[in-house]
């Protein structure tokens, strides 16, 4: 013993959780909901449109006619697998890239086209009310969810907040100070860190010195577990347990969501400065769709008719958001002032005044 | 009624908005047990519970995101930070979210919080205790910023922040915490945000302050009395938005105006005030518009401090000398 025999006091592992392979094949028996035929389809359907919903997206930024947007290319099974696992009447407080969960939860394509265009009537969306909008500051939803946990916590309500968040995130304060107060008091919170190797130019390693993001929840108290992020059904399974267990009061959990950026960070980022073709290339093989579709296809649940159905089905989706997105009436100058506060104090109504040109300045 | 402390008007106010409201929660740094450092919120564990005053690890940025995340689902949470010193890693939760997530949705989330803290100099503490950055967080669109400087005041004006459907940082004058006496009722009734008081009509000179300096503000216009100055004493208490009605309206009554702080001059809230006399009241100046205020320094360590702070003389001579212009 080369500790001189001191005892251990407490032992920790990591798990990691994958089952699906690559090529679609399965490294091991899959979760009862897998045999659902529809909920897998719907699993992959919600996969389809979100990377057909970026791609517009990405050429409507090219044309001037969105702002900057962050797209989830290989990232796919992360939000859809998680909003999968959540009811309506629980919380998301998603990061800025996480459009496939709020898209799953309700949200119209053309409220996050909204959003992205500049206009924050896209964050008074469709998805249920009480859901958070993006949030751009990196990590600092987390301590919303702990708020969001603890009042339901304090109200008995069997409700979950689930946040979501990069692996840069992990290293702000933010999110270790939320997890460990989440842990003190047992909160029905999950935490969810789509580790997709990068934040911005930084790669994983220079992020943290940790073996895994998952561990992090271990001095916060509470389980944290790896999961194939590119594996739709490991994240839908990760996040069930997840959310039932935070449901049932046996406190919060922590996933870490490991996939890959296959797209640049943001439409203003080229990644190529700092990674290259071949590393991304090589990270093709992994993506979640051709995954899942290969496993749907070799199972008899999913034909080339419905391949070629959904394809126009997705494409006329987004083209009628788009239209509607781009016949969304302009906003007056004058309404940034309607939502600063329940009433407007009267010495902003004067420069409200002022700028409707209503002459009073 | 019974005569009491700052501090224990801050105290009986939130024991008021609890008994009140279920959904008032109080939480912060050693507000449990020990009833918070300066005693605010002592008794209030006991009597309601350590769900609803709870003690949180020691993380501030935690405290003001947690209240964010509350409030979204319509708790009434009021944090705590020990002093203004430990309020900056907040900022970025103020800034960021508490004061534009009501904008951000288009009024779909609301953030009706209060974040407490001790403000300002005068109470011989370690460093990083005794900072009045006010101006920093009135600065901030979608916040309100409130600061009492009576008993009287701190009771009524807790219970309209606390009820208040929008973020409010609420600024206790550390230094006047037991030495402002009063007698305030327990009638539950708030008084108005947004507006100034006025403690003292005057015609011949408008003294503006907030917070402590009042204290030092009232003698000065004691002192200038005894010498046939009437000085009117406006009291701004909140400070985003503030009441430029009664600034404007008093002003055009005495022509002449000083501005009284102890935080540092330069893009102090002074600062907004003179700028606004100047856009809106300068017809009716006899006089140019003085700040009486700290200077540009890091607040210094006990035994400075006082200098860095207005003291009576330097307002009375100010006051003079805007006088002496007729
Ligand atoms: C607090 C903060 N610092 C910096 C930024 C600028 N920024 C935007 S995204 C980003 C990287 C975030 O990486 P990660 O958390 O891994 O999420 P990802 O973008 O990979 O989804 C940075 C530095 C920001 N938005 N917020």
């Amino acid at each position: 013993m080369a500790d001189g025999g001191l005892p251990v006091v407490a032992r920790f592992d990591v798990r990691h959780r994958n089952y699906l392979a690559p090529d679609g094949s399965i490294n091991r028996p899959l979760p009862a909901f897998a045999s659902d035929a529809d909920l897998l389809t719907a699993l992959y359907r919600a996969m389809m449109l979100l990377r057909n919903f970026d791609r517009k997206a990405v050429a409507l930024q090219r044309t001037g006619r969105l702002g900057t947007y962050a797209v989830s290319l290989g990232q796919e099974a992360v939000s859809v697998g998680i909003a999968s696992a959540m009811r309506a009447e629980d919380v998301l407080l998603p990061s800025y890239r996480d459009n496939g969960a709020l898209i799953w939860r309700g949200v119209k394509l053309e409220e996050i086209l909204l959003f992205w265009g500049g206009d924050e009537r896209g964050n008074h969306f469709s998805g249920p009310i009480e859901d958070f909008p993006f949030c751009v500051p990196v990590g600092s939803q987390a301590p919303h969810s702990a708020g969001v946990a603890y009042a339901f916590k304090l109200r008995k309500q069997p409700r979950v907040a689930v946040c979501m968040f990069g692996d840069g995130a992990t290293s702000k304060g933010d999110v270790y100070e939320a997890m460990n107060f989440a842990g003190v008091h047992k909160l029905p919170v999950v935490f969810v860190a789509t580790n997709n190797q990068w934040a911005i130019s930084v790669p994983l390693r220079l992020q943290t010195g940790c073996e895994t993001l998952a561990q992090k929840a271990i001095a916060a108290g509470f389980i944290g577990e790896q999961v194939d992020g590119s594996d739709v059904v490991a994240m839908r399974a990760a996040a069930e347990d997840a959310i039932s267990a935070a449901r049932d009061g046996r406190g919060p959990r922590f996933i870490e969501a490991v996939t890959y950026r296959l797209g640049d960070h943001t439409t203003s980022d080229d990644a190529l400065r700092y990674r290259s073709a071949e590393e991304v290339q090589a990270r093709w093989k992994e993506e979640p769709i051709a995954r899942l579709r290969s496993y749907l296809v070799g199972q008899k649940m999913w034909s080339k008719a419905e391949e070629e159905q959904l394809a126009a089905e997705c494409h006329e989706r987004v083209e009628a958001a788009v239209e509607r997105y781009l016949a969304t009436e302009p906003r007056r100058p004058e309404s940034m002032f309607d939502h600063l506060y329940a009433d407007l104090p009267g010495v902003y109504a004067a420069q409200r005044r002022e700028l409707a040109g209503e002459g009073d300045a | 009624m019974p005569e009491m402390t700052l501090v224990e008007a801050v105290n009986l106010a939130l024991a008021r908005a609890m008994e009140d409201d279920p959904d008032v929660v109080v939480l912060g740094e050693d507000v449990g047990i020990n009833g918070g450092v300066f005693r605010a919120t002592v008794g209030l564990q006991a009597r309601f519970g350590s769900e609803r005053v709870l003690d949180t690890p020691l993380a501030e940025l935690l405290i003001s995101g947690l209240c964010v995340g509350m409030a979204a689902q319509g708790l009434k949470p009021v944090g705590e930070i020990q002093f203004m010193g430990f309020l900056y890693p907040c900022i970025d939760q103020l800034v960021n979210h508490a004061s534009r997530i009501r904008n951000r949705t288009r009024g779909r989330i609301t953030c009706p919080m209060v974040l407490r803290t001790p403000h300002g100099a005068g109470i011989r503490a370690p460093e990083h205790h005794s900072e009045s950055t006010e101006a920093m967080l009135a600065h901030i669109p979608g916040l309100r910023v409130v600061i009492p400087s009576s008993p009287e005041r701190a009771y009524g004006l807790l219970l309209a922040a606390i009820r208040d459907p929008d973020p409010v940082v609420f600024l206790e004058p550390t230094r006047i915490y037991r030495a402002a006496k009063g007698e305030v009722e327990d009638n539950g009734e708030a008084l108005p945000l947004d507006v100034a008081f006025v403690l003292r009509q005057g015609r011949d000179v408008t003294l503006i302050s907030w917070g402590a300096m009042l204290k030092e503000t009232m003698a000065a216009a004691d002192a200038l009395a005894a010498e046939g100055v009437a000085a009117e004493v406006i009291d701004l208490a909140t400070l985003k938005p503030y009441d430029e009605a009664t600034v404007l309206g008093s002003v055009a009554k005495t022509g002449r105006c000083v501005i009284v702080h102890e935080a540092t001059r330069t893009g102090g809230f002074g600062a907004e005030i003179a700028a606004l006399i100047a856009e809106r009241g300068l017809t009716s100046l006899l006089a140019p518009v003085a700040r009486v205020t700290g200077y540009d320094t890091v607040i210094p360590m006990a035994r400075l401090e006082q200098h860095m702070m207005p003291s009576v003389d330097r307002i009375v001579t100010a006051a003079r000398r805007a006088c002496q212009f007729s």
